[in-house]
């Protein structure tokens, strides 16, 4: 019925007989076989020989983040592993658009023992004359590594992707970095958001003893404000079981008022947030460092081709794939669309097209995403999910904004205090 | 072991949508070989991902039963006599054979790893599929329902598109953001051609001389010249109160008379029809969440829309450009079939 659309396209075969086509075909697959498996470096014959291109994951050899018993414990979206295999899924997923470009890119895994060792890696990389720099370092470190590797490698480009910290988008920024992985702002915001929607105002913070802790809990003051949320108290906790102090650990005692419709938990370590939902003194639902979490990635995202991504990831790095494996594999894919692009551009324009919001990545999350030009920030949903899925994603539905959705969460341009713009 | 083919003679596996040309010879055959029963007229078939069912209605929109099919059935063409649907189910890799007469399942011919969308060699006994998992086009053979061989593409293929002489295909990478053309005959790619972000699906337009390809992530539709594989021109969507972002392009549909092209505009919950010749947006309909399975009634005059986040399937009119009504159908509506 549909072929009287096509009366033109018959043509073609109309005159060749059944019996021909099919013994072409025959043929052609006999001599094919099943090994069809072809490489796709030898399907696309490209004239000049590919430019190569190596991106260093530069990492610590000793992060506490990843010894085995930190690991085996599985806090909820907590590192499951280091980052180097979601770089290489980058890789593979953008060698093929990449080769169109004539670019090969590749991948140096490094670990560094200490600070000190830093203008040695340096060095290696100015070897290897590597420029781009996908960084799973604790802030100082990265600090350090922002501030001396574009001297010493004659330009460079480093994208964080597990630092949080928000000073690296405001007073710390520079040039030469980028951050695939939200800030803590960024998460906080979405709680926020979703508290909102739900119209889950009034918070009870608990508040952790750790500088991290600390940072969480001055970004989700300022998320409540923004959003019209109230925090009616807030109590410090404490990992531990003396009992001259169980009004610090106990979590009955911790969370004995009434009025409250949420327990917010700032606890970046994990260890007490894990003990808090179904053990509070009312019925109240948990959130932040346990029970409703925000999260860059959940591997049950169901949506927008993610079960495709997760599977791939899960293939490659035996485990599931989580926030910071995103973070790094958007990171790749960030300076894999560069070059796709643009594969004459230099370092400096590379970085520029970046920070523009030229260049657009797919994170598989709905839009598609670009960098902050004040921050150098990737604009992206946030999910809201807990241990087994997500409920939500920020932007909230209804939040709106003058320009950008997305630039609802975190730093947005005029509070920006990035003095690079 | 099944057989597909002791069910259904060879001349039911002829393409459908490019048999006209065919078709006196393939009546005759059918005649004479008395088997063709006319496949109960007036009838939708959506298929359902999460109920692993396909439901059936009437064109009118009234639903009238339910089939139980493979796990996660998304792609669906009829047969060549339109009496059975081949049924591509992503999550049991499998492609299911049903038989309209009868409402059931007959056979299932096994895949790769997540098959998505597949089309039919042009003689018919070939099914393409693409294979998200593995990033392959897997051919298979219907007849002796042995994989044939694969064709390694870029990661998340989607669409599939073999060309009416049987000798090359397109398929779209949506994580290499490319479009493969695909030389058949030496089972290689031939070229690989940029267009949007994101590109999912195709259409063969302007009689084969152009594909459609939608690009989700660039809110644009490119037409590539099937002569030298360019891409010629670009269609951009807007949709009046909201942002490119909003507004992911994925199914598209042609219509009977080849003048305009309908595409589902995915998270702006809109259709668009794009006039063929000058190439502009005539008309913007609102359907349902999340519009992307797309069919024209072959009369032209009613446009049916699976919208995957509200459950439901929006039938629209043609040719006034308006929503007629949305129905229930099920959870996450793919794909739609129609038989006048």
């Amino acid at each position: 019925m549909l072929a009287a659309a096509y009366p033109g396209i018959l043509s073609p075969f109309r005159g060749q007989p059944k019996g021909f086509r099919l013994a072409r075909l025959t043929k052609s697959l006999r001599a094919c076989g099943l090994v069809c498996s072809l490489t796709l470096a030898c399907v696309v014959a490209s004239a000049a020989p590919p430019q190569s291109v190596t991106v260093a994951v530069l990492s610590m050899a000793a992060d506490a983040r990843y010894a085995p018993r930190q690991l085996e414990r599985a806090y909820p979206d907590h590192p499951g592993g280091r980052v180097g295999d979601a770089a290489r899924m980058a890789v593979e997923d953008a060698s093929l658009e990449l080769q169109e470009s004539g670019v090969v890119l590749k991948l140096k895994d490094l670990a560094l023992a200490d600070a000190q060792a830093l203008p040695k890696v340096l060095a290696e990389l100015k070897g290897a004359r590597v420029q781009h720099i996908v960084a799973d370092l604790p802030p100082a470190m990265l600090t350090a590594l922002v501030r001396a590797a574009p001297a010493a490698l004659g330009g460079a480009m480093v994208i964080n992707v597990s630092a949080d910290s928000d000073a690296l988008r405001n007073e710390a920024c520079s040039a030469a970095l980028l951050h695939t992985t939200p800030s803590r702002q960024m998460y906080t915001d979405a709680l926020a958001q979703y508290l909102a929607a739900r119209n889950w105002r009034k918070l009870l913070l608990l508040q952790g003893p750790l500088p991290q802790d600390q940072l969480q809990g001055a970004a989700m003051v300022l998320s409540a404000k923004r959003y019209g949320l109230k925090i009616l108290q807030t109590k410090p906790f404490k990992l531990s079981g003396d009992p001259r102090e169980r009004d610090l650990f106990n979590t009955r005692l911790l969370t004995n008022e009434r009025e409250h419709d949420v327990v917010a938990v700032m606890d970046s370590h994990g260890e007490f947030a894990r003990t808090l939902p179904y053990a509070t003194q009312w019925p109240r639902p948990v959130m932040g460092g346990n029970g409703l979490m925000a999260m860059a990635w959940h591997p049950q995202w169901e949506r927008n081709g993610g079960p495709q991504v997760s599977r791939r990831f899960q293939k490659l790095a035996k485990r599931p794939m989580q926030s910071q494996d995103w973070a790094a594999w958007m990171a790749v894919k960030a300076i894999a669309a560069g070059l796709a692009e643009n594969p004459k551009a230099d370092l400096g324009q590379q970085l520029k097209q970046l920070r523009a919001g030229a260049v657009m990545v797919d994170g598989n999350k709905g839009p598609g995403l670009t960098f902050r030009a004040w921050d150098g920030q990737l604009r992206q949903p946030i999910m809201l999910g807990h241990g087994d899925g997500v409920v939500g994603l920020a932007p909230l539905d209804g939040i709106l904004h003058p320009t950008e959705v997305m630039d609802t969460l975190g730093t947005d341009q005029k509070e920006s205090k990035c003095k690079l713009q | 072991m099944l057989n597909f083919l002791n069910k259904i003679k060879p001349i039911f596996l002829s393409k459908p949508r490019r048999a006209a040309g065919q078709m006196l010879t393939l009546l005759a055959l059918a005649a004479s070989a008395a088997v063709a029963q006319a496949a109960p007229a007036n009838r939708l078939y959506v298929s359902s991902e999460k109920d692993n069912k396909i439901y059936v209605f009437d064109t009118q929109g009234q639903r009238l039963s339910a089939i139980d099919v493979c796990q996660r059935p998304r792609d669906m063409r009829f047969t060549a006599d339109n009496a059975k649907i081949y049924v591509c189910c992503g999550d049991s890799n499998t492609l299911g054979l049903v038989d309209v007469e009868t409402g059931k399942m007959t056979e299932q011919l096994p895949l790769d790893q997540s098959p998505e969308m597949f089309d039919l060699s042009a003689d018919g006994k070939t099914v393409f599929v693409t294979i998200e998992d593995d990033s392959i086009l897997g051919a298979y053979s219907l007849e002796t329902r042995k994989k044939l061989f694969e064709i390694k593409v870029g990661g998340e293929p989607e669409g599939v598109l073999v060309m009416p002489d049987g000798k090359h295909a397109y398929v779209t990478s949506e994580e290499a953001n490319v479009v493969h053309y695909i030389d058949l005959g030496t089972k290689k790619i031939v070229k690989n051609i940029r267009a949007g972000k994101r590109p999912r699906r195709f259409v063969l337009a302007a009689d084969g001389k152009e594909l459609w390809v939608s690009n989700e992530l660039s809110a644009s539709v490119s037409i590539i010249s099937t002569e030298d594989q360019a891409v010629k021109h670009t269609v951009k969507f807007q949709i009046k109160g909201m942002r490119t972002n909003d507004i992911t392009p994925v199914g598209m549909a042609l219509s009977a008379d080849g003048k305009s092209v309908w595409v589902g505009l995915g998270k702006a919950n809109h259709v668009a029809q794009i006039d063929t010749a000058t190439r502009e947006v005539r008309n913007t309909v609102l359907v349902g969440k999340r519009a992307w399975g797309l069919t024209l009634h072959p009369d032209g005059k009613t446009l049916y829309v699976a919208n995957g986040m509200s459950d439901d399937m929006t039938m629209v009119d043609a040719v006034a450009g308006k929503a007629i009504r949305t129905v229930p159908v099920g959870r996450v509506p793919h794909s739609i079939l129609v038989q006048p």
